[in-house]
């Protein structure tokens, strides 16, 4: 029991730190991210506030350090306080994103810039990739449409996040991560070879190969279901290439 | 010596015909070279106000990528591309407190003070390769196929960064002559035509280029050599507007430089990429027994 | 065209913005018009390089305002290798057009290039006239 008391009591002596958000000083536990010491001092998030867990995008934050002439960024959810920073959100910031029907599209980059034709406003200052939380090339990727290479635009900035904070910080008013949307949507359209397993897939489903089984599991009560799932049989994390279960019944 | 290749957007996109044919030259010569595995758009055209050195960031960035693959030479084929990046070049070697503020503004890149030359295919071949022994290595002469040569402004202009003599140049012709082609020369050879006013004031830059069409052909060219993809645009490509525009004009095919090399040298046809031509190109080649088929 | 030069229409601070963005001294030139004769645009300018040059001299700003020049100019430096006085008057027209552009107002608008056009045009097309045209 004392020992408990004890852990408590610790957590509530967590060291306070001072941070500033826009401007205001919060005494904070230096242990918190930035979102949970917005949350602590008191602010409630109905706006840039998503997954919690670093992969939405929602919580850009800019911040700098006393002293310091650099912009650092981060995701409110995933970057631990530090003494003194000062900070604020960008929840959102205006980008254009063009509007178009992607069936229509041929997948050929002259519809990226026909599309987004400020793509060529890039003068590669770079201060987008310098701005990206999640270390994006973003300049590279900019590079790589401007010659008409989606496959690698597309391979470039897969980590995005739409979070937006390169056209934040864009000299040439682009809207870098609708681009590049745009490029992997094409990417995986048009430039990507369709896996053959997957077709066979389908031609098998639509054959009526699994309706059975499906029917059975849709039939069974709770206890059953249970049951089945319980007592399935896995696959063992040290299975070899050949490893093969011993019912194909839902292969 | 480290020869290294920048090919610049434009070469990957719709002047393949450039890129494809010199590549394989090169091949056919015996050149080494590697192709910068990092670049960006160099800007196209040379920042050319004082206080602007937020356009030189490009150039420069490329020549830092050269720098880093350890690249004594940068080998370009759009002279547009040559003429920002041997500007850029120039300013970096010879501007110490614009090469300060612009290494201190990209500090997440070495610093980068002109070390790495800048070349064009022309000057390369001329200067470094030697036009005497490109002569040697041609297997099949452009016999019969009278040229002009075509230099538009980049190669030329300003004279820091000509390849040749900016009112005179030879190169060019000596070049052409190496290739055993028939060279017309022409007063136009030199002027500008109309370049990017195709965005936004395309009149002007039809007029240019009719213009120096109608020059080539009074003075009995088959065909211009070029470098520059714009000029191509503008010359070749716009041509079929122009020959609507003009009555009593004939067509006059234009080719890269790098494709009446690549031919001159015998290489395979399919590397010519002659589908980005005008189609009487191809029709002008077989005609002279150029081409096969 | 008569033209007023008085202390009223001579703009001296925009006369050493130019100076100051071009780098080069207007007051070099001498009228002698080789740029104008040289000159591949001078047919569609409102003005030819000599006299956008005089304009200059005189700080003449409201007068050149209006003039397609600078925006017609094509950087060939055909004026610049030719110029008895070694100017670069290249990079005057590229001050002149600075001066609009950092007021924040393209030339060219972008999303208003036709979409064939842009298709059309190869890439360091797009690049060099969003360089020249817009902010």
């Amino acid at each position: 029991m004392s020992s408990q008391v004890d852990q408590i009591k610790e957590e509530v002596e967590a060291k306070l730190i001072p941070i500033y958000v826009m401007g205001k000083q919060y005494m904070v536990p230096e242990s918190l991210t930035i979102m949970k010491a917005i949350e602590y001092a008191g602010y409630k998030y109905i706006r840039g506030c998503g997954c919690r867990g670093g992969v939405c995008g929602a919580c850009a934050t800019v911040y700098r350090k006393p002293g310091e002439y650099k912009i650092r960024t981060g995701l409110a959810c995933q970057t631990v306080v530090e003494s003194e920073m000062y900070l604020t959100q960008l929840p959102f910031y205006p980008a254009n994103r063009a509007t178009y029907e992607f069936d229509n599209l041929e997948g050929v980059p002259e519809e990226i810039f026909q599309l987004y034709p400020e793509l060529f406003r890039c003068v590669a200052c770079n201060a987008c990739s310098k701005v990206c939380p999640m270390d994006v090339e973003v300049m590279d990727y900019i590079a790589a449409l401007k010659r008409g290479d989606i496959a690698e635009a597309s391979r470039i900035s897969f980590d995005c996040i739409q979070c937006g904070l390169c056209a934040s910080r864009c000299m040439g008013e682009l809207p870098q991560y609708h681009i590049a949307q745009l490029a992997r949507r094409i990417t995986g359209a048009y430039l990507t070879p369709s896996a053959e397993h997957l077709k066979t897939m389908v031609a098998n489903i639509e054959a009526g190969r699994y309706t059975k089984g499906l029917d059975e599991l849709k039939a069974a009560d709770t206890e059953n279901l249970r049951n089945l799932y319980t007592e399935r049989e896995m696959e063992p994390a040290t299975a070899g290439e050949d490893w093969s279960p011993q019912s194909d019944a839902y292969l | 010596m480290k020869l290294c290749y920048y090919p610049g957007c434009t070469l990957k996109t719709k002047a393949r015909n450039l890129e494809d044919a010199a590549l394989a030259s090169l091949d056919a010569l015996g050149i080494e070279y590697e192709e910068l595995p990092r670049w960006n758009c160099c800007g196209a055209v040379y920042s050319l106000a004082d206080d602007d050195l937020i356009h030189l960031i490009a150039p420069v960035r490329d020549l830092v990528r050269a720098k880093e693959q350890g690249a004594d030479t940068l080998l370009t084929l759009c002279s547009m591309c040559y003429n920002t990046l041997a500007r850029a070049n120039d300013l970096m070697r010879e501007d110490e407190e614009k090469r300060k503020t612009i290494n201190d503004f990209m500090d997440e890149e070495i610093d980068y003070g002109g070390e790495v030359k800048v070349v064009h295919l022309l000057d390369f071949l001329r200067d470094d390769y030697g036009l005497d022994k490109l002569a040697e290595k041609i297997t099949r002469p452009l016999k019969g196929l009278k040229v002009s040569p075509y230099y538009g402004c980049t190669l030329t202009r300003p004279r820091e960064v000509a390849l040749d003599r900016p009112d005179k140049p030879t190169v060019l012709q000596d070049f052409l002559k190496a290739l055993g082609a028939e060279v017309v020369e022409f007063p136009s050879s030199i002027e500008c035509c109309g370049t990017y006013q195709v965005l936004g004031n395309q009149e002007s830059a039809l007029r240019r280029s009719q213009a120096i069409i109608s020059d080539a052909t009074k003075h009995g060219a088959d065909a211009l050599a070029l470098t520059c993809p714009l000029c191509d645009y503008n010359l070749g490509h716009k041509q079929k507007v122009i020959l609507e525009q003009n009555d009593g004009m004939s067509e006059l095919p234009v080719y890269y430089i790098s494709q009446l090399l690549a031919v001159a040298l015998g290489v395979s046809a399919d590397v010519l990429r002659l589908d980005l031509n005008q189609e009487r190109a191809t029709e002008l080649l077989k005609e002279k027994q150029l081409l096969a088929g | 065209m008569a033209r007023e030069i008085s202390k009223k229409t001579i703009k001296d601070q925009w006369r050493r913005k130019i100076m100051e963005i071009s780098g080069e001294n207007v007051y070099k030139c001498m009228q002698c018009g080789t740029c104008t004769a040289s000159c591949p645009m001078n047919c569609d300018v409102d003005a030819p390089p000599r006299a956008v040059m005089a304009l200059i001299q005189f700080g003449q700003a409201e007068a050149l305002d209006h003039l397609n020049t600078p925006w017609v100019c094509a950087s060939c430096h055909m004026c610049d290798v030719r110029c008895t006085r070694g100017i670069d008057i290249p990079r005057v027209m590229e001050a002149l057009r600075q001066i609009k552009l950092r007021e924040n107002v393209d030339h060219v608008e972008p999303s208003n290039l036709q979409p064939e056009e842009v298709v059309d045009l190869p890439t360091i097309a797009m690049v060099a006239g969003m360089r020249k045209f817009t902010s």
